[in-house]
């Protein structure tokens, strides 16, 4: 059996990962939250069990849906549910928002709202370590969907014939908005790719944090030890509509489909281990949940004291060297 | 003025692109993290790049499979980690295949994180309009690339610009793209031999003073604006050239302060017409300065057309000297 403290904090980022979620669902809904939001509801096993198995100074990059990466990571609440709420005191000072999460700090660099294009960032994250000649890894995550752009084609080969440490994490939650990964997708586990870049490819439960941490860390020791990239695909499951607010008028999916994987609920599978293999109680359990919807609610708390970032911030940080720039323009 | 003029600096003879490879060995001996990675870029086809690899090592110099958008994307990741990234592009045109990269990571990064990014990164890429290679192969795309906060643009027009610019591009904690004009190759000048020869972004040069016209140029046009403003010379027309030498930022202290002199405007820009760097030139000269112009101000470009392949279609296509001159001669004629 793993570290009984590592499986427990895969618990704790998890429901961490859900309640931010639930939470800025309703914040968006009350206008706390502006915009639109796109939750990992369902697929917190996948973000949890991929970064666990990563060391501080390793990389990540995310996707649209990106909210569990950091977290995952290890980025606190208080900065990732300010920059939701547009403060100033969010991870990126308000300027990024629901689709743009970073924190440096952990080795986040950032998610993507344009599909698959943080793959390449990852590669060249990889790509710089190996120069460098440290002996950390970068592990993208991207989706099914974006298993269809052309910059994973690329960054898959790029990281293949240059033998690069990283890890394609690929979240399979079975749909690209509308379309099924039967549909937009040749093969239909991503990692059947593999072999046309002679990597390793793996689908484990992504439903299950444990089968995704052992994965993901077989491919992050192989990488470290200059063995190259991997496609590690947890094949989890979308529960919830692709983005809040985003009006779907037509039926694309079964209720019974749904149903199905609500059923094998992330969070209450990986806390039935919990309990049956002895490693917490009924009772601890929901401490745990306790004990994070009590930070969830302080980071709300504290983002809602917090300043919004006034109209002048907007010019502040396009360049790293601003007021030469400034003063040219 | 280039430090190229001032003859207490110790110079060499070189073409543009013996330049551009000497800028980036010296950068590249100076700092291990510079690292250049590129097309054929170990045998270097252009001839800036090649046996650079035998220097410092396939570790930093690398050949890329061809995937503009994959090792763009893979350079912006390095320099987002610690590296100063140059990455040939080689043909100018190829940088559409790279848009993803160079618009939604390169340019926003920095600014969407809230400032957490760096991105000291370089995109070369060579613009070969004048060798009949076709709509393909001869674009000229540096005001995309104005309309794209987060990036900076340099347009060196001569070799000692080319070195002196893209060894301040490389020392940048900012994405530059740095556009090499290939009708200038075979130009050659007394270029700076000091490893520290820097020009420094957002500061024009005027390349000739006038007192009748200014003439700002872009790119190739600089030697086509001072040809034309030869001639014009002996119409008793007095043109002042000035070279931006960067795009972002523009010098536009330079610019108002001479048109302001002049009180006459021309840009001649190879790029096409619409919303060109000639056009954000004029628009801004026409907003900040608008008293000082005596007379409309004028736009030479290639026109709003693709580029076609035949050499007797490209007769007048891009601005030359008597296109130039042609349009000094309108606005003075003008009043």
């Amino acid at each position: 059996m793993h570290d009984k403290d590592l499986l427990v904090e895969m618990q704790r980022r998890m429901l961490r990962i859900r309640r931010l979620d639930d939470r800025a669902r309703e914040l968006n809904l009350q206008g706390e939250i502006a915009g639109t939001i796109h939750t990992s509801t369902g697929q917190e096993a996948a973000c949890v069990g991929a970064t666990a198995a990563l060391r501080d100074d390793d990389y990540i990059t995310g996707t649209h849906r990106s909210h569990g990466h950091p977290i995952g990571k290890g980025s606190p609440v208080d900065g990732l549910m300010a920059e939701l709420m547009g403060k100033s005191t969010g991870v990126c000072k308000g300027k990024g928002g629901s689709m743009h999460l970073a924190d440096f700090s952990v080795g986040s660099l950032g998610e993507s709202g344009i599909v698959g294009s943080g793959v390449p960032v990852a590669v060249g994250a990889g790509l710089s370590a190996k120069i460098r000649g440290t002996d950390q890894v970068a592990l993208a995550f991207f989706g099914d969907g974006a298993a269809a752009q052309g910059a994973v084609h690329e960054a898959m080969n790029l990281a293949a014939v240059w033998d690069l440490p990283v890890i394609f994490l690929c979240e399979n939650n079975h749909w690209a908005v509308t379309i099924s990964v039967c549909d937009h997708s040749a093969v239909p586990e991503i990692s059947q790719r593999g072999p046309g870049y002679a990597m390793p490819g793996v689908s484990v439960d992504g439903n299950d944090p444990v089968p995704v941490y052992e994965a993901t860390l077989e491919a992050v020791e192989r990488a470290r030890a200059g063995g190259g990239p991997s496609i590690v695909e947890a094949l989890t499951y979308r529960v919830q509509e692709h983005a809040q607010g985003l009006p779907i008028s037509r039926e694309y999916r079964e209720q019974a489909e749904i149903d199905e994987w609500l059923g094998r609920d992330p969070i209450d599978v990986h806390g039935a281990s919990l309990v049956a293999a002895g490693v917490l109680t009924e009772t601890e359990l929901s401490q745990l949940v306790e004990e994070v919807h009590e930070e969830m609610e302080a980071a709300i708390e504290a983002a809602r004291a917090a300043e919004d970032p006034p109209p002048a911030a907007a010019f502040e940080d396009l360049y790293a060297d601003e007021p030469d720039v400034a003063v040219a323009r | 003025m280039t430090a190229a003029t001032d003859t207490a600096v110790e110079t060499k003879r070189l073409n543009y692109l013996a330049a551009i490879r000497e800028a980036q060995i010296e950068e590249m001996e100076r700092d291990e993290s510079v690292i250049l990675l590129g097309e054929d870029c170990e045998v270097g086809v252009f001839g800036t790049t090649d046996k650079l690899d035998e220097q410092f090592g396939t570790n930093r110099v690398r050949t890329t499979p061809v995937s503009e958008n994959g090792f763009a994307g893979a350079g912006i990741g390095a320099a987002m980690t610690g590296l100063r990234p140059i990455i040939d592009l080689t043909i100018a045109a190829f940088v559409y295949v790279s848009m993803d990269q160079l618009v939604s990571q390169a340019a926003k990064n920095r600014y969407m994180f809230g400032g957490q990014a760096r991105i000291p990164i370089v995109f070369r890429a060579a613009m070969l309009y004048g060798g009949n290679a076709g709509a393909h192969h001869s674009d000229r795309p540096y005001p995309l690339f104005m309309n794209t906060p987060g990036l900076k643009v340099a347009v060196p027009a001569s070799p000692a610009d080319a070195k002196g610019l893209l060894k301040t591009a490389v020392r940048d904690d900012n994405p530059i793209m740095f556009f090499e004009d290939q009708t200038l190759w075979s130009q050659r000048e007394e270029v700076p031999t000091s490893s520290e020869f820097l020009i420094p972004f957002g500061q024009a040069a005027v390349k000739r003073e006038g007192s009748d016209v200014t003439l700002v140029a872009i790119a190739g046009s600089v030697p086509r604006a001072l040809k034309a403003a030869k001639l014009l010379e002996r119409d008793g027309i007095s043109v002042e050239v000035i070279d931006p030498r960067t795009l972002v930022p523009l010098d536009w202290d330079t610019i108002l302060a001479s048109v302001e002199k002049t009180g006459r405007l021309v840009v001649a820009d190879p790029a096409h017409l619409s919303c060109s760097a000639a056009s954000e030139i004029l628009a801004t000269v026409a907003e900040r300065a608008f008293s000082s112009l005596r007379v409309p101000p004028l736009r030479v470009t290639t026109p709003d057309m693709n580029v076609p392949f035949a050499p007797s279609m490209l007769v007048g296509f891009y601005p030359d000297p008597d296109r130039i001159a042609a349009g000094v001669r309108k606005v003075v004629d003008h009043g």
